[in-house]
């Protein structure tokens, strides 16, 4: 198979990664390189074979509902971009 | 000094031959002196380093050190540390100053009272194999310093390579620990997944990533497991295990020792002449040691290299969603919508390797690929892990190149993916099982450091430890230092 143009740009659009049109070609032809070495999976009847979706085969682990962590909004709004009065500011989403 | 392991460091300090301050500002000194050319580390803050020197000094005086109190490490940059800017070697988090430790931050500073002597270059958020995926440069090979370190823990070796460090911490999603120790004559140590706590460590696949230590010895690297792991519950994937002591068996006898080849490692041309020479060699030693090799097979482990390289860059996909210019890091600095603050945000804050990656990770999950790509790897990977589990009964550990060549040029694969993704042939399929690995020091080829692999089952570090300080005390590998560091 190989991975289309349009494809690229699509599959960009959800990794909302702006792309332009010399970067999609580019992007297009060296993802092919990578899914002609992705295909050899394809070879291999794994019929019946269970996915393994994690290294250890363990359930996750349930804690008591209880306030485990200090307030620390401040500190970790410090960091971001834009901050106001406790909140994140971003571009306006509803007219 | 320099040259010395954790336990004589720590010795010197419980004797006061030396303080922590003076230990940790003649590392300092060199990091000045060599780091700019070698560009192992991308943060430095002499201040915040003798002040945690200051501290160990005052609790060795008041009796109240333990066994690494004072020690000076490197840290990756892959760790958050609290006041300390933690960039993962992306543009994304270049002004990114963590309010938050790592549990294995807390755990080597906090508890067990190791200096810090800065953050190191790595390849962009650990996706890939020689550090030139870094936003801060690449870092140069101490031995070759035309090649690269490996990577993606590449400034972490070279730091240790060049002395500017006597250990540091890596973490490890298919050899990133491993490869750069064998490129730069190192042992480092990949634990079984789930030993070492995740909490604070930039995730890139959280299925695969582990941390884990780099240093000279295998003495050295036992020393620091025993502080860096642990049960955290801050952590969903830590394992509730008893805590154990790495170094309890580094001196147990190999004999009776059944070492496995993997078959398919040792067939065919896949691996370079001089790496396959020095890694027989290394079993004839161990023979000396009383082990036997007998013969094992991995017939997935082909399959390795393609079936991660759908699973991480689909975890990958997931958990790079994050950092979309709202909460921390960059922001782009035109946009209208929300959309286009996001789409340029993350078109300008990730590199070329790390968005190559999130578009694939992305096409695998989109609808009417995840059965056909997702799925079917995650079949593989349970087949690679069978492999192992057949292959350990019958044998304790086994042995195989770290990786296929020596340690490249700076450049020389930059521009094929696929040809990097290679280099990683023979580390893959430990992640993918989740089993502990090790790379030690077993010669050179052409002048250049060569990497033995060392691969154990579920939780059996102490015993791959004590396999390879046996090794270690047989031979001087690990003892050869590169020419100009001094």
């Amino acid at each position: 198979m190989s991975i289309s143009l349009e494809q690229v740009q699509r599959v960009a659009h959800l990794a909302r990664i702006a792309i332009n049109e010399s970067e999609a070609l580019a992007t297009q032809s060296s993802l092919n390189g990578i899914f002609t070495l992705i295909e050899q999976m394809q070879a291999v009847d794994t019929t019946g074979v269970e996915p393994m979706a994690h290294a250890q085969d363990v359930a996750q682990r349930l804690r008591e509902d209880a306030v485990s962590e200090a307030d620390r909004r401040a500190a970790f709004q410090a960091v971001a971009p834009e901050a106001e009065a406790g909140l994140y500011l971003v571009p306006k989403v509803i007219e | 000094m320099i040259e010395s392991g954790l336990r004589e460091l720590a010795a010197a300090l419980a004797a006061r031959r030396i303080s922590s301050v003076e230990l940790t500002t003649l590392f300092l000194d060199r990091i000045g002196r060599l780091n700019p050319d070698i560009n192992a580390f991308v943060t430095v803050d002499p201040e915040k380093s003798l002040k945690m020197a200051a501290a160990a000094d005052a609790r060795i005086a008041a009796g109240a050190a333990g066994p690494l109190t004072g020690v000076p490490i490197a840290q990756k940059d892959i760790f958050c540390a609290e006041g300390w800017t933690t960039t993962c070697g992306s543009r994304m988090l270049a002004n990114f100053v963590s309010p938050y430790d790592a549990t294995v931050i807390r755990k080597m500073h906090g508890e067990a009272g190791l200096v810090s002597l800065g953050k190191t270059n790595m390849d962009e958020f650990a996706m890939g194999s020689s550090n030139e995926t870094s936003f801060f440069g690449p870092v140069k090979n101490p031995w070759d310093r035309t090649r690269v370190p490996g990577g993606s823990s590449g400034g972490s070796a070279a730091a240790v390579a060049a002395h500017l460090a006597p250990a540091a911490t890596g973490t490890d999603t298919g050899g990133s620990i491993r490869q750069p120790a064998a490129l730069c004559n190192l042992t480092g140590l990949k634990p079984t997944y789930g030993v070492v706590s995740r909490y604070g460590m930039i995730a890139f696949a959280s299925s695969l990533d582990q941390a884990g230590p780099m240093a000279r010895s295998a003495e050295d690297c036992a020393l620091l497991l025993n502080a860096m792991a642990g049960f955290d519950p801050r952590d969903s994937t830590s394992l509730e295990r008893p805590a154990e002591d790495y170094t309890s068996d580094l001196d147990k006898p190999l004999a009776g020792l059944r070492i496995g080849l993997p078959r398919e490692f040792f067939a065919g041309s896949g691996c370079a002449p001089g790496v396959m020479a020095a890694v027989q060699e290394a079993i004839r030693e161990y023979e000396r040691l009383g082990a036997s090799a007998v013969e094992v097979s991995l017939p997935n482990s082909h399959l390795s290299v393609p079936a991660y390289y759908v699973i991480a860059p689909a975890e990958a996909s997931s958990n790079l969603s994050r950092f979309d210019g709202v909460r921390y890091g960059h922001r782009a600095a035109d946009y209208g919508s929300l959309d286009e603050m996001y789409a340029r945000t993350r078109a300008e804050g990730f590199g070329a390797e790390v968005k190559r990656r999130i578009l694939i990770g992305t096409y695998v999950l989109s609808h009417g690929y995840y059965d056909a790509y997702y799925l079917q790897a995650q079949r593989i990977r349970r087949l690679i892990a069978d492999d192992f589990a057949a292959a350990f009964r019958s044998c304790d550990v086994i042995l195989g190149p770290t990786s296929p060549s020596t340690a490249f040029r700076l450049g020389e694969k930059a521009a094929d993916p696929v040809q990097m993704y290679l280099s990683d042939i023979y580390t893959i399929a430990v992640n993918l099982a989740g089993l502990p690995g090790m790379s030690i020091p077993c010669g050179f080829a052409d002048g250049l450091p060569v990497g033995l692999q060392l691969i154990g089952n579920y939780f059996a570090e102490t015993r791959l430890l004590n396999v390879a300080h046996r090794y270690q005390q047989a031979t001087g590998w690990h003892r050869q230092a590169p020419a100009g560091v001094a």
